[in-house]
């Protein structure tokens, strides 16, 4: 929507990151501004209750409310520098309404009256009535009973606005300098952190009042080799997670240790920075892949991207029917392979579900943007595609009778439509750890954190890259490697799954700014998984002279 | 109204500087009206217009700086923003690399503004909508697409006397269509700055052909192939090398520009001597604003001379340590093309590939510039001067400076997203696997 509002993050200094431009939708406040409470929720319900009445009073049959404020707060440094502190506010009220069987939406900032939202439901309205001069179907919304005066909390353990700019500045200009003491040349380093406060009511009878936290700590060091002239990069191996500060408090027991650190549900910032410190001057001295066929060991650090763009995407029902053939595209797993019940999309070891209930991901809420309990459901069961991920106007479709509560919308003021929910692949349930994964792979690569990464429109050619890749030869890391990025058919891949780690390695990774939709909308979801094993990958070598 | 005059929008900024007590200060002002229609499966699935009117005020006290940003434009809302803005820059932290403001300067004036875009109302964005879905469901065809048009003014004012202003208006139009069976995707995109030279049924037609013509492709080994880039593709790989010309990332040794053992290369030929690249605020078809939001003119700048890099972009900060111009990035690029056209680009391959569009491209190798993506909704095989038949998509990895050392031809440039660019007809184009994808 408003394009001025955005604040583009690839102009933050944020280069060496490969970060996409990023919208951020607010306006600038101050850091205090972030932790005001905002409107109580007796007033929310007011003007909630306004809008609902003014709607149906112009002949809606169907009315939603979000009344929402979101709130960022980024710190961005380079070195010793710090570089931007970015505190953003953005409240105001959304109105969807069904009237004339056609969906209508309008948005008012800064909304603080009942005369306020009452106006948008009436501008919805006509929007709506205007639209279904166009309409090819009436839109056929699933029943969804209502839940009365309810609420949502992030189970959080220390609010990230609450700690202070200080605390923060140092952590980052800490984590800076051990870089620099231990040989890299440039580090940049960045803290976002999030928090939604979204209420809801619809003529269904629900008023939900929700509050979401979301933080990810992120740096990307680079280490020059003067006598080359080549640099080599190496990013966090942390996850953007639905917590508060306390992921940043590590504990021993969310180490995983092995060739390089990997990390659960608390993220020892310091200590990754000093060994991708060391690991970029390995990796400038790492062997250059040989391309050919190899067995890939893929961490959660890095499978989570593979399953984000391979599974999560493809089976978005919107996409599946053309909702997004101009912009995102549409997807391989067509209606037919799903009505089949045989399709194949992986090995018999590949269970992935969708799961918007996961303490700790992005995508945890209690109920949709549709006032939908959230739920967990299968996707692809013992490696048979049974499901796709749908919303309320969708899910007679594929024959269901509730939706499956994920609808999203980025901000108050952009409509909600269907958008992934967190998607994983199911620990192993034979007992297996890493070691033991990696002991009877002749001809391997292990690949830990997420890379480049490019899909087709239909999902099914990919190529990934990653941040670090070791060799294995008979069983055993033999060094590390460098300009590798595989490259495979997404039902290829999955059947080549022959092995998955047991619950113990089980971790979260995921995207904090997935985008979809025209206008763009981002959204945040995290994908789960354990060490898996894909044989016979084809591996590309990356390394061109210019 | 959200799109104020020059005249009013300085009244405003004056009156918030006259509340400054910073030792410098600077105020933003922009208002936009943007309105969007979006299609699909041959129905509007979306439609909307939204208006914005935001100031944004940052005070400077030394090294440290604040903004607040408000949309009430009452004297009483005004000076609490500029007392908003002084608290915060009190305590945030000292930017080290801060540049005092600019003083007064006078832009160049660019044609950026049409009247005709900034009348769109409803009625004509549900027409595009029409237009483009009604021949498409008469061929059997299912159409995509989105419209966004939008009018703008950006208005700029600082306590050194500095002040600018720029209206401008813009109209983004894209559909891709399939055949019923999905086994045929075309696509089209066309922007203007004057919504008056858009013709919807006419694009929309285009990419009706290359959705018919591209059913039933044939698979062709992956590997090196002569391509004729067609200009929304070339602009793809073009654009990132231009966002890649960063000075700093040069000087400090990790970008394609860094030289071994220090220094950049500019200066050095590192592409086709038929490569120029250009910016000019002023160009009729690619018109940008007289100056960058840092207060910085931008004025008429050659990157890229007979394959030569002439300039790279600065911060005034860098510029200022390494004692050179402060050049600012380019709002918009033109790149210099030839007189054929497409048909005559295609009538001189005797073997190739013509490539509609690319998706989903990332970058590799920030070293070699070293992309990864695929060509999408319209990829044909040439043989002998003609277009023999549709190929399936093909994933690239390739990177714009070997490209352009590649290079066999150019074509006539058009606008693609706000920039001029001709096709381009490149040898030994690297593809390196196939994808079913349609």
């Amino acid at each position: 929507m408003k394009r001025r509002d955005f604040m583009q993050l690839s102009g933050m200094g944020l280069g060496a990151m490969m970060l996409p431009n990023i919208p951020v939708m607010g306006r600038s406040v101050a850091p205090e501004a972030l932790l005001d409470g905002g409107v109580d929720v007796a007033v929310k319900k007011r003007l909630a209750d306004a809008a609902l009445n003014a709607a149906k009073s112009k002949g809606a049959t169907y009315t939603d409310v979000r009344i929402g404020r979101y709130l960022n707060q980024f710190v961005v440094t380079r070195e010793d520098k710090v570089q931007n502190i970015v505190n953003t506010e953005s409240y105001g009220v959304g109105v969807r309404v069904i009237a004339n069987g056609c969906w209508g939406f309008a948005a008012i900032v800064d909304a603080k009256t009942e005369a306020d939202t009452a106006r948008a439901a009436e501008e919805a309205v006509a929007i709506a009535k205007a639209n279904a001069r166009l309409m090819k179907q009436p839109v056929q919304l699933a029943p969804q009973k209502g839940y009365g005066e309810v609420s949502w909390k992030a189970p959080i353990q220390r609010n990230a606005f609450e700690v202070p700019i200080q605390e923060k500045v140092d952590l980052l200009l800490g984590v800076n300098d051990a870089a620099l003491k231990n040989g890299a040349n440039y580090v940049n380093s960045v803290l976002f952190m999030v928090n939604e406060q979204k209420y809801f009511a619809s003529t269904d009878g629900s008023y939900i009042d929700q509050d979401i936290h979301r933080i990810w700590p992120i740096f990307a060091v680079t280490t020059i080799d003067p006598k080359t002239g080549k640099f080599e990069t190496r990013q966090a191996l942390s996850a953007p997670v639905g917590m508060g500060y306390e992921y940043l408090q590590t504990n021993p027991k969310d180490k995983i240790t092995g060739i390089t650190t990997r990390y659960n549900k608390g993220y020892d910032m310091l200590e990754d920075v000093i060994a991708a410190a060391k690991q970029t001057k390995e990796k400038l001295a790492a062997k250059s892949v040989e391309a050919g066929k190899y067995d890939l060991i893929l961490d959660p650090s890095h499978l989570w991207l593979t399953i984000h763009e391979s599974v999560g995407h493809p089976l978005e029902l919107d996409r599946v029917l053309g909702y997004e053939a101009n912009f995102a595209g549409t997807s391989f797993a067509t209606l037919d392979k799903w009505q089949s019940k045989n399709f194949n999309y992986g090995s018999k070891e590949v269970n992935l579900f969708a799961d918007k209930t996961q303490v700790g991901s992005l995508g945890a809420v209690g109920w949709d943007d549709e006032g939908v309990q959230t739920k967990k459901w299968d996707l692809v069961k013992d490696g048979t595609l049974v499901n796709y991920q749908a919303i309320r106007d969708q899910v007679h479709i594929i024959g269901e009778k509730e939706s499956q509560g994920c609808c999203y919308a980025d901000s108050w003021g952009t409509v909600q439509f269907q958008r992934m929910a967190n998607v994983s692949l199911a620990a192993g349930k034979t007992p297996l750890s890493v070691s033991e994964m990696i002991k009877d792979v002749k001809k391997g690569i292990y690949i830990i954190g997420d890379g480049s990464f490019s899909i087709d429109q239909q999902r099914y050619n990919f190529q990934f890259g990653g941040q670090l890749y070791y060799e294995i030869k008979d069983g055993q890391i033999a060094g590390m490697l460098k300009d590798v990025a595989y490259q495979s058919n997404t039902q290829e891949f999955w059947n080549s799954c022959v092995k998955v780690c047991d619950e113990r390695d089980y971790r979260l990774g995921g995207s904090f700014f997935d985008g979809k939709g025209q206008p763009q909308q981002v959204s945040a979801v995290s994908h789960g998984s354990s060490t898996a094993r894909f044989n016979g990958v084809n591996v590309i070598n990356t390394a061109r002279k210019i | 109204m959200a799109i104020l005059t020059k005249e009013e929008a300085k009244k405003i900024i004056d009156k918030v500087l006259a509340f400054s007590k910073a030792d410098e200060m600077s105020v933003s002002l922009t208002g936009s009206r943007t309105g969007n229609i979006r299609y699909a499966r041959n129905s509007v699935s979306t439609s909307g217009e939204s208006y914005d009117l935001a100031l944004a005020v940052t005070a400077v006290y030394g090294k440290r700086s604040g903004t607040s940003t408000i949309n009430e434009f009452d004297d009483k809302s005004l000076e609490k923003t500029v007392r908003r803005a002084e608290e915060i820059a009190k305590l945030a932290p000292e930017n080290p690399e801060y540049m005092p403001m600019l003083g007064p300067h006078t832009f160049v004036e660019s044609n950026t503004f049409a009247q005709s875009t900034a009348n769109i109302d409803p009625d004509y964005r549900a027409k595009v909508a029409f237009d483009s879905i009604d021949p498409c469901k008469k061929k059997n065809l299912t159409a995509a697409g989105y419209l966004e048009d939008t009018t703008e003014f950006v208005a700029m004012g600082n306590s050194k006397g500095l002040f600018a202003y720029n209206k401008s208006t813009s109209v983004d139009f894209s559909v891709t269509v399939r055949s019923a069976d999905g086994t045929g995707s075309g696509y089209v995109a066309r922007d203007f700055n004057d919504s008056s030279k858009l013709n919807a049924k006419v694009s929309t037609e285009i990419a009706m052909q290359k959705a018919m013509a591209s059913v039933s492709a044939k698979a062709l080994e992956p590997g090196k192939y002569t391509v004729i880039l067609e200009p929304t593709a070339a602009l793809d790989l073009i654009q990132n090398m231009m966002r890649s010309i960063d000075a700093r990332s040069a000087d400090e040794g990790r970008s394609f520009m860094s030289k071994k053992g220090g220094g950049t290369r500019l200066g050095e030929k590192l592409l086709d001597e038929r490569v120029n690249i250009y910016s000019d605020p002023t160009n009729p078809d690619a018109p940008n604003a007289g100056f960058s939001m840092d207060g910085r003119p931008q004025e008429k700048t050659t990157w890229i001379e007979n394959g030569v890099f002439k300039n790279l972009a600065y911060t005034r900060y860098w510029a200022q340590k390494q004692g050179v111009k402060a050049v600012p990035p380019p709002g918009r690029f033109i790149m210099q093309g030839g007189r054929q056209s497409l048909e005559e680009l295609i009538k001189s391959t005797e073997k190739g590939i013509l490539v509609t569009r690319f998706w989903y491209i990332r970058a590799v190798d920030p070293q070699t510039l070293l992309y990864t993506g695929l060509t999408r909704d319209g990829t044909f095989y040439i043989e002998n001067g003609k277009i023999k038949y549709p190929v399936k998509n093909f994933r690239f990895n390739e990177s714009p400076i070997i490209m352009l050392n590649n290079l066999e031809a150019m074509g006539v440039p058009t606008r693609v997203r706000g920039n001029m660019i001709p096709p381009l007809k490149i040898r030994d184009f690297t593809f390196t696997s196939l994808s079913d994808a349609v």
